[in-house]
């Protein structure tokens, strides 16, 4: 691999693979440069498995129309209305086209079968997993001619006047090179496996954040476009973070590390304490904030705490529960004050109010005169044994990253386009995403600017 | 804990795999899994007889090695389907046979069996082996047909009746209530399924072989084994019912339904098996149950022989050649006949129990 390229790709997700294949079919030369060797590659994508989509019927995978409206005020109530309404309006309404257009390039769609997520009207599920679409991007890409290095470490990016000339590369055999390009997409994803820069804004309870994704995400390309004049976008605090098992792989543990018995029961901080309302919202909604949560506690660690008999009301999962047969003996287990674990689910209980428990929608099960109040789904934690689930911060990805335009074209900070730069997927997030999180947004992020910039990039290659 | 190593090892990945899920529209494997939290030995039997070793769970999943998670369904399946069947093989003192039911077992099977036939007409009369015997009963003139029903009727009814016990004890041990029935709904759905083998299909791309690209080549050599085999026994069931009802004795013309059946059948078995041999000594190793290669390969030369010797025997029946040919072409069936309950042969049978098992959860959960 060497001369020039029409079109360079730095990344190897579903957004990069987009944005190669869409700049093929413009008819550009494409070229991809994944930073992991070959079984890690597609960064996060490996870990996800839908995509949230508009349409306005269902179809044979969806169960009912989600319109466009409706995806957008999902957005706006999951971000607090930090989102750049144009942008998100934009991919909302590509959205719609995506979800036949991915299909065209291999990814293969499954009913929405089991499992506890209520996503079966507005998410498509891949076949097969995340690590399936990307295996079926990938064979397309290869088809249609686009060329693929791995372990490929872009060291340098040679940007002058906000126009991208060469990125520098060291391979592990051939040592260093330089690869010119005509125009540049960055799909290269945020920062979240770097710790250090994780620091930064977080301080020392970083070191005790987990990164559910790909350890390669160590935001490189994205500090060197911010280093070299490309704006800016988002809170670098913000971040899709859940609460993940704390017995869960310091890197890339994945789906398998996620708990989803919060509402069953009671969410405690070291010190015994309650410290948020369990039953705010319906989960799938919901679920992302107990990460930014837990970051809060002390030791960035919690304890969701239930009993004997919803053990089968939430998935399986990989990690048992630690059980006592009693709260004290549940207590010592877990290293916590016993009488202090005692005294907030004797206070908890004595708190619940009888109503008609459904954890299908809000109900009526909430408690009165404890603080901070369950509001739903609020039932008396007292049949043994009772069972705890230690809990960490669990980083998905982060919103830091380069601001663009519609055209997925980067901004330089003077606010002036760039004449051949764009970006896709994690390293722009931000731009849609503020804050918050709802399932299945990061790969519509990821498909519908990935294909744009695809798009775009090989437009200016070929003028 | 259970019985063995690689049950507890099956126990771990489905743990994971339960927890996880995005397989569950690739096979049938994974809803079945998804249907327990917890797992017995029988359940673990049950999920390893129900996978059809496609492969796509493995280039599918973002645990599979080198994660240190190390989910590697296949073959981890693939080691417990092969001990599960000694583990239910009738009777218990031949479950040893699976680990040596090798390659070699099975030729040296076929040869003895061969060599104790040409002995028998050589020692009674050299000329009738060598010679050149046309018309009908002219196989008979090497062995008497009622000899030839007799053995191998023998050697049939026992591989029927070890199936059968074997059977019995899987169907015990994964069923619920234990020892229910199986309705005739589940039966048929059951043998639609594996009649189009729905789950080798690496959920609607085809199987994964040599690398990630998949392909349905095992599929389609899997079938022609299959249907190749079922015609040679149609063959061989309608030539009985011609001897014993029409008193038409073999060979029987070119035209006629058993030399057609057989015709066709042969060829099958011949191209299914080789495909078969190919496919497998290209397929990634990770994939594989390496210690059981001896077992499926003397299976699959067991076919081939039979399927070569047939057609030989067809195309040199009026030669002098026909004698040496049919002690053979009988030694390789007797040889297939009584290795059937103790070797690769099985491997079809739970498969169809453990459907049958399947469409019948699928219906209770309805």
């Amino acid at each position: 691999m060497g001369g020039k390229y029409d079109v360079l790709v730095i990344g190897g997700g579903n957004a990069a693979l987009c944005a190669a294949i869409s700049a093929r079919r413009g008819g550009a030369s494409v070229l991809v440069l994944e930073g992991a060797p070959k079984f890690y590659r597609g960064g996060n994508t490996r870990h996800t498995r839908n995509m949230r989509c508009a349409h306005d019927a269902a179809t044979e995978i969806l169960t009912g129309p989600y319109t466009e409206e409706e995806f957008w005020e999902d957005l706006l109530r999951v971000t607090g209305g930090q989102t750049d309404e144009v942008l998100a309006r934009h991919m909302i309404r590509e959205s719609k086209d995506i979800l036949n257009w991915i299909v065209e390039q291999g990814v293969r769609w499954q009913p929405s079968l089991g499992g506890t997520l209520s996503l079966g009207r507005t998410n498509s599920f891949f076949l097969g997993g995340g690590r399936a679409m990307l295996n079926a991007l990938y064979l397309t890409a290869e088809q249609l001619g686009v060329d693929v290095e791995y372990d490929a470490e872009v060291t340098d990016l040679v940007i002058e006047d906000g126009m991208f000339l060469a990125a520098r590369l060291k391979r592990p055999i051939n040592g260093e090179t330089e690869i010119r390009a005509t125009s540049l997409v960055a799909a290269a994803g945020g920062f979240e496996a770097n710790i250090e820069w994780l620091k930064q804004y977080w301080g020392e309870a970083a070191d005790n954040f987990l990164i559910r994704g790909t350890p390669y995400n160590r935001g490189s390309i994205l500090k060197m476009l911010l280093d070299k004049g490309v704006q800016e976008v988002g809170d670098p605090t913000q971040c899709h973070a859940v609460a993940i098992d704390a017995r869960a792989p310091k890197f890339d543990g994945g789906i398998i590390t996620r708990h989803d018995s919060v509402v069953f029961g009671i969410v405690v901080n070291k010190h015994s304490q309650r410290f948020y309302d369990e039953g705010e919202d319906i989960w799938p909604k919901r679920y992302a904030i107990w990460g930014r949560l837990v970051a809060a506690q002390p030791d960035q660690i919690a304890y969701i705490i239930f009993d004997s008999t919803v053990v089968t009301s939430f998935m399986p999962t990989l990690f048992p529960p630690i059980a006592g047969q009693t709260v004290a003996e549940l207590a010592s287990k877990l290293e916590l004050d016993p009488a202090a674990l005692e005294k907030t689910i004797t206070e908890f209980n004595a708190a619940v109010r009888p109503g008609t428990f459904d954890h299908t929608i809000l109900d009526d099960c909430r408690t009165e005169g404890v603080t901070p109040e369950k509001t739903h789904w609020a039932r008396q934690i007292e049949t043994p044994p009772y069972l705890a689930y230690p809990v960490r911060p669990g980083i998905t990805f982060t919103y830091l990253g380069t601001r663009v335009t519609k055209e997925s074209r980067m901004l330089m900070a003077d606010g002036k386009p760039s004449a051949n730069m764009f970006a896709a997927g994690e390293i722009m997030a931000g731009n849609v995403l503020g804050k918050g999180y709802a399932a299945g947004m990061g790969m519509t992020i990821g498909s519908v600017f990935g294909r744009i910039a695809g798009r775009e990039a090989a437009k200016h290659a070929r003028n | 804990m259970h019985g063995t190593r690689i049950l507890d090892e099956a126990d771990r990945l489905m743990t994971v795999c339960n927890s996880c899920r995005y397989c569950e529209g690739l096979c049938a494997v994974f809803p079945a899994m998804e249907m327990r939290r917890a797992f017995s030995d029988g359940d673990l039997n049950y999920l390893a007889n129900l996978c059809h070793s496609c492969g796509a769970c493995y280039v599918d999943c973002q645990f599979s090695p080198p994660h240190e998670f190390n989910v590697n369904v296949p073959q981890t399946l693939a080691v417990a389907r092969a001990e599960s069947y000694a583990t239910y093989a009738w009777p218990q003192a031949l479950s040893g046979a699976f680990t040596r039911n090798g390659l070699v077992i099975s030729i040296i099977a076929a040869l003895s069996m061969a060599a104790f036939i040409f002995g028998f007409a050589a020692l009674n009369d050299r000329s009738v082996l060598f010679g050149v015997h046309t018309g009908p009963g002219a196989f008979y003139k090497l062995m008497p047909h009622n000899a030839m029903a007799a053995l191998f009727s023998a050697a049939f009814l026992y591989a029927i009746l070890a199936l059968v016990m074997s059977v019995r004890a899987f169907w015990r041990d994964i069923g619920t209530p234990i020892g229910g029935r199986a309705d005739s709904g589940s039966i048929f759905q059951a043998i639609r399924d594996a009649g189009e083998l729905r789950y080798l299909h690496g959920g609607g791309v085809g199987c994964y072989n040599e690398d990630d690209k998949p392909t349905d080549r095992r599929k389609l050599y899997h079938h022609l084994t299959f249907y190749g085999f079922l015609l040679c026994f149609a063959a061989t069931s309608v030539a009985t019912l011609y001897h014993y009802l029409l008193g038409r004795e073999a060979p029987y013309p070119l035209w006629d339904l058993p030399v057609v059946l057989g015709t066709l059948g042969g060829i099958g078995l011949i191209v299914g098996s080789i495909g078969l041999f190919v496919a497998k000594s290209r397929r990634a190793n990770e994939l594989l149950d390496e210690n059981r290669y001896g077992m499926d390969v003397g299976f699959i030369a067991m076919l081939f022989l039979t399927g070569l010797t047939g057609m030989l025997l067809l195309v040199l029946r009026e030669t002098a050649a026909m004698g040496p040919l049919l002690a053979l072409h009988l030694g390789a069936v007797f040889a297939l006949f009584i290795t059937i309950p103790y070797g690769k042969f099985v491997h079809g049978i739970y498969r169809f129990v453990a459907l049958v098992r399947y469409a019948q959860e699928r219906r209770t959960a309805a």
